[in-house]
């Protein structure tokens, strides 16, 4: 393909030059050529781009009219045929974020036109809209302005080229969670023995696949148990026989909470594990193996145990990501404290 | 959860079978379950047996709620028949 790459810019009413908050309903608009930030845009690209066209939207027009919007926009771009969309960079703003995701996305798949953005990392846009829309991290603020287009630029190039724009740390844009092939000309025996390798030599080394980490909290206690209000957590999806809270048996966020019974164990035929996630008839067929009142209860008559709490909540691990896990627990934890309980025993298949 | 609660100042027991998983996601008192669809039963013991099983697990469990552990460290014997 000869002759530069042509680009659109999206901005809007603000940085498009139109307006401040009073006017971020104006409707779609096209001006020829870079506009306000276009301009620094244009000259991190060099003679290798040009922008032949601004697209300027208002942030309300965008967020309230979204269908209508992105009709009239994506006919606009379509009509200057680009090879690539930059959008903003919009740093950490709410609005113009979200439209900036909301027109990239649209370009990208119903026009077939790559985009890219620049957005702070915490912006909630890069959650929404990072799998569809290269999103180039920026600071917090347009005092970054220089520095984000001039990172932005050369993503764009090779976008604009079709050229491939490799991996996230390489192409200079945040992962998208999206898993790419790539050929090697070694298996993948050969590179896992030289990463083996590598690390027993204290040599570096670099994993295909990063791993997540997980942050270290100092033990709590210790506390005399014999003094202690214990609670009970159960994975498992523990509930009385037949559901009545519908606890779903996968990828579920609810936690469910009931009331231990008085006697001395879990009677057999009042409970029922509903996880999907393993063999549920012998803890159908005797509820203590998950829930173990039981031998709970003989240790709270020998004085080994202070009180238990009276209710178990209950949770059902199966698919859940740690987000949603993460969330169950805090809203454990603060029944659980708020009921003042000193200790507590989890147990999970 | 375990570390949610260790973090409210709640002492937490986590009594499960893939101790490795726990171990790695950072709890810091893990019981060895008796099994993934049984943790705390073995329904191939006899129903006395397993009773004492379950009696010994959980007293295991209460204990280690008295102690400051280091990082992780099961200190239970797997139950077994």
């Amino acid at each position: 393909m000869g002759g530069p790459v042509r680009v659109v810019h999206y901005l809007n009413q603000f940085f498009g030059q139109i307006g401040g908050e009073e006017r971020a309903g104006v409707a779609p608009n096209l001006r020829p050529g870079p506009v306000g930030p276009g301009l620094a845009l244009q000259a991190a690209l060099g003679k290798e781009a040009t922008i032949c066209a601004t697209v300027i939207c208002g942030d309300n027009y965008l967020a309230e009219r979204e269908r209508e919007a992105l009709a009239e926009i994506g006919r606009l771009v379509a009509q200057e045929k680009p090879d690539v969309l930059v959008a903003g960079p919009a740093f950490s703003s709410g609005r113009y974020g979200m439209a900036c995701g909301a027109v990239g996305s649209f370009v990208a798949r119903s026009l077939g036109i790559p985009a890219v953005t620049g957005l702070h990392p915490e912006n909630p846009a890069v959650g929404m809209y990072r799998k569809r829309v290269f999103i180039v991290p920026t600071g917090p603020t347009a005092a970054k302005m220089v520095d984000a287009v001039r990172a932005i630029a050369p993503l764009a190039l090779r976008l604009g080229r079709g050229e491939d724009p490799g991996a996230p740390e390489h192409g200079g844009y945040l992962p998208r969670g999206i898993r790419a092939h790539r050929w090697s000309d070694r298996s993948a025996a050969e590179r896992a023995a030289d990463l083996l390798l590598a690390r027993l030599a204290g040599a570096p080394f670099e994993s295909e696949v990063p791993l997540p980490t997980y942050d270290r909290v100092p033990p709590a206690g210790p506390v005399d148990p014999r003094a202690a209000l214990v609670g009970i957590v159960v994975e498992g999806g523990l509930v009385p026989a037949g559901n009545p809270d519908r606890l779903e048996s996968a990828r579920t966020g609810r936690v469910g909470l009931y009331s231990l019974p008085a006697g001395d164990r879990m009677p057999a035929g009042q409970y029922e594990a509903v996880s999907g996630g393993f063999d549920r008839r012998h803890v159908g067929a005797d509820p203590n193996r998950l829930l173990p009142l039981d031998a709970l209860r003989r240790l709270q008559w020998s004085g080994a145990i202070g009180r238990l709490y009276p209710h178990y909540h209950t949770v059902v691990g199966n698919g859940a990501d740690t987000a949603t896990v993460d969330q169950s627990a805090r809203e454990i934890v603060a029944a659980l404290r708020d009921a003042g309980v000193q200790a507590a025993i989890l147990t999970a298949t | 959860m375990a570390k949610e609660l260790e973090r409210a100042r709640i002492p937490a027991v986590l009594i499960c079978t893939m101790v490795s998983v726990a171990r790695a996601v950072g709890a810091n008192r893990v019981v060895p379950g008796s099994g993934i669809p049984h943790p705390c039963g073995n329904p191939d013991l006899s129903p006395e047996a397993e009773e004492r099983a379950r009696l010994s697990l959980v007293e295991q469990a209460v204990a280690l709620l008295a102690t400051v552990p280091e990082h992780g460290e099961p200190v239970a014997e797997t139950v077994a028949g």
